[in-house]
C-alpha cells in the first residue's frame, strides 16, 4: 500500500517535466546551443527553451535568455548552463526555478518567482548553491 | 629590509596560489531600481550572504569562502561580454476600464501606443496580459473575474495587429494589488489589466 501512496506522490511532486517550456532566446552572438535530449539545435533569437535543456557557448559568444516569470539570464563565452527546473503559475505567479552553471559566466536578474517563491529560487555551481532575494548578480566558475 | 622584503615575498606567493585555487565567483550587483537585496551562499564549508552592491566572494574547490569587494569598472572588465547579452528588463503597462462599460480611458489608449512601440523595440518581443481585481468578492470570483478582463484586453491587442503567438493572458485575480486594502473594499486603482512586455 504504502508503495503505492509513495509513487502517487512521486507523481504529485514530479510535476515538472523536461520539455515544459521555460523562456525564450532574446539575444545570441557568436555559436550558442541547446542540447535536447538527444539532439542539440542552436540558440538562435527566438528558440524557446525548455526544462532539462542544456544552453551552451562557443568562445567570443554569449547567449541572453528571459524565462517566462521575467527572470533575465545571461551566458558568456565558453559557457555552460542547464535550466533544471521551471514551474511557474501564472495565476498565482508561485513557483520554481532551479539552474545550474557547469561552467562560465552567468548574468541574472531575478524575476517574479524570486519574489514570490524566494525559497524556490536556486543557482547552483559546482561548489555553491546560491538563494537570490531580488537580485542582480553574476557568477562563475572554472568547471567541474 | 631583508626580512621585510621577505614577507612580502611570502605574501605575495600565498596570494598567488589563493587565486590558483579560486574555483568559483560571485558578485553582488546593484539592483536597477536601486532597491535592496541579497544572495545567500550555501557551500560544504559555510555560508555567506552578500547584501552591499559590488560585494563579492571567491570560492574554492573544498567550498572555502573568501570575501571580497568587486567595483562597477572591475565587473565590467571581467563580466561585460556576458551582461551585454542581457535581454531588454520586462516592462509593464497598467489599462484601466470605465467602470460600468468595457471601454478603455484615454490615458490607457495612451499606454497601449507606449506598449505597442516598446514591443517593436525587442527582439523576440512576447507579453503577457494579466488581469487583476480589487478585494470585492471571493478570490475564486476574482480569479475567474480578472482572467475575463484580461481576454477582453487579448482580442482587442489580436484585432491591433498583434499574432495570437506573441500573447499569453492569465488572471491574478485579487492577489497582487497596486494599493493593499481590507477584504471587501472596493479600490478602482486595483481594478486594471496590466500587459507585461519581455
Amino acid at each position: 500500500m504504502w508503495v503505492i501512496k509513495l509513487v502517487v506522490l512521486l507523481l504529485v511532486s514530479g510535476a515538472v517535466y523536461a520539455g515544459d517550456d521555460a523562456g525564450l532566446i532574446k539575444n545570441a552572438s557568436g555559436m550558442a546551443t541547446i542540447l535536447r535530449g538527444d539532439g542539440q539545435i542552436p540558440a538562435g533569437v527566438g528558440a524557446h527553451v525548455q526544462v532539462s535543456d542544456v544552453v551552451k557557448t562557443g568562445a567570443n559568444s554569449s547567449v541572453g535568455i528571459t524565462l517566462n516569470d521575467g527572470t533575465l539570464l545571461s551566458a558568456g563565452p565558453d559557457s555552460t548552463l542547464v535550466i533544471n527546473k521551471f514551474v511557474f503559475d501564472s495565476t498565482a505567479h508561485t513557483g520554481e526555478l532551479d539552474v545550474s552553471l557547469k561552467k562560465g559566466t552567468l548574468a541574472v536578474v531575478s524575476g517574479k518567482l524570486a519574489k514570490t517563491s524566494p525559497r524556490a529560487v536556486i543557482f547552483r555551481t559546482p561548489t555553491t548553491l546560491l538563494g537570490v532575494r531580488g537580485t542582480e548578480f553574476v557568477l562563475e566558475t572554472a568547471g567541474e | 629590509m631583508k626580512m621585510f622584503s621577505g614577507k612580502i615575498i611570502v605574501n605575495v606567493l600565498m596570494l598567488g596560489l589563493l587565486a590558483g585555487c579560486v574555483q568559483d565567483r560571485v558578485v553582488l550587483l546593484p539592483n536597477a531600481d536601486g532597491s535592496r537585496s541579497a544572495v545567500v551562499l550555501k557551500t560544504a564549508a559555510g555560508e555567506q550572504v552578500l547584501d552591499q552592491p559590488y560585494e563579492a566572494a571567491s570560492i574554492s574547490q573544498a567550498g572555502k569562502i573568501a570575501a571580497s569587494r568587486e567595483t562597477a569598472e572591475s565587473v565590467q572588465s571581467r563580466y561585460g561580454q556576458t551582461l551585454s547579452a542581457q535581454p531588454k528588463r520586462p516592462a509593464s503597462y497598467m489599462i484601466y476600464f470605465s467602470s460600468g462599460n468595457n471601454e478603455i480611458s484615454a490615458e490607457s489608449a495612451v499606454a497601449i501606443e507606449q506598449m505597442k512601440a516598446d514591443m517593436k523595440s525587442r527582439s523576440a518581443p512576447q507579453i503577457t496580459v494579466i488581469g487583476h481585481t480589487d478585494r470585492v468578492g471571493t478570490v475564486e470570483a476574482n480569479d475567474a473575474l480578472s482572467l475575463k478582463r484580461a481576454q477582453l484586453m487579448r482580442d482587442m491587442l489580436l484585432a491591433g495587429g498583434i499574432s495570437e503567438a506573441q500573447i499569453e493572458v492569465s488572471g491574478s485575480g485579487e492577489r497582487e494589488p497596486l494599493v493593499s486594502t481590507d477584504d471587501e473594499v472596493d479600490e478602482p486603482v486595483n481594478r486594471r489589466v496590466e500587459i507585461n512586455v519581455r
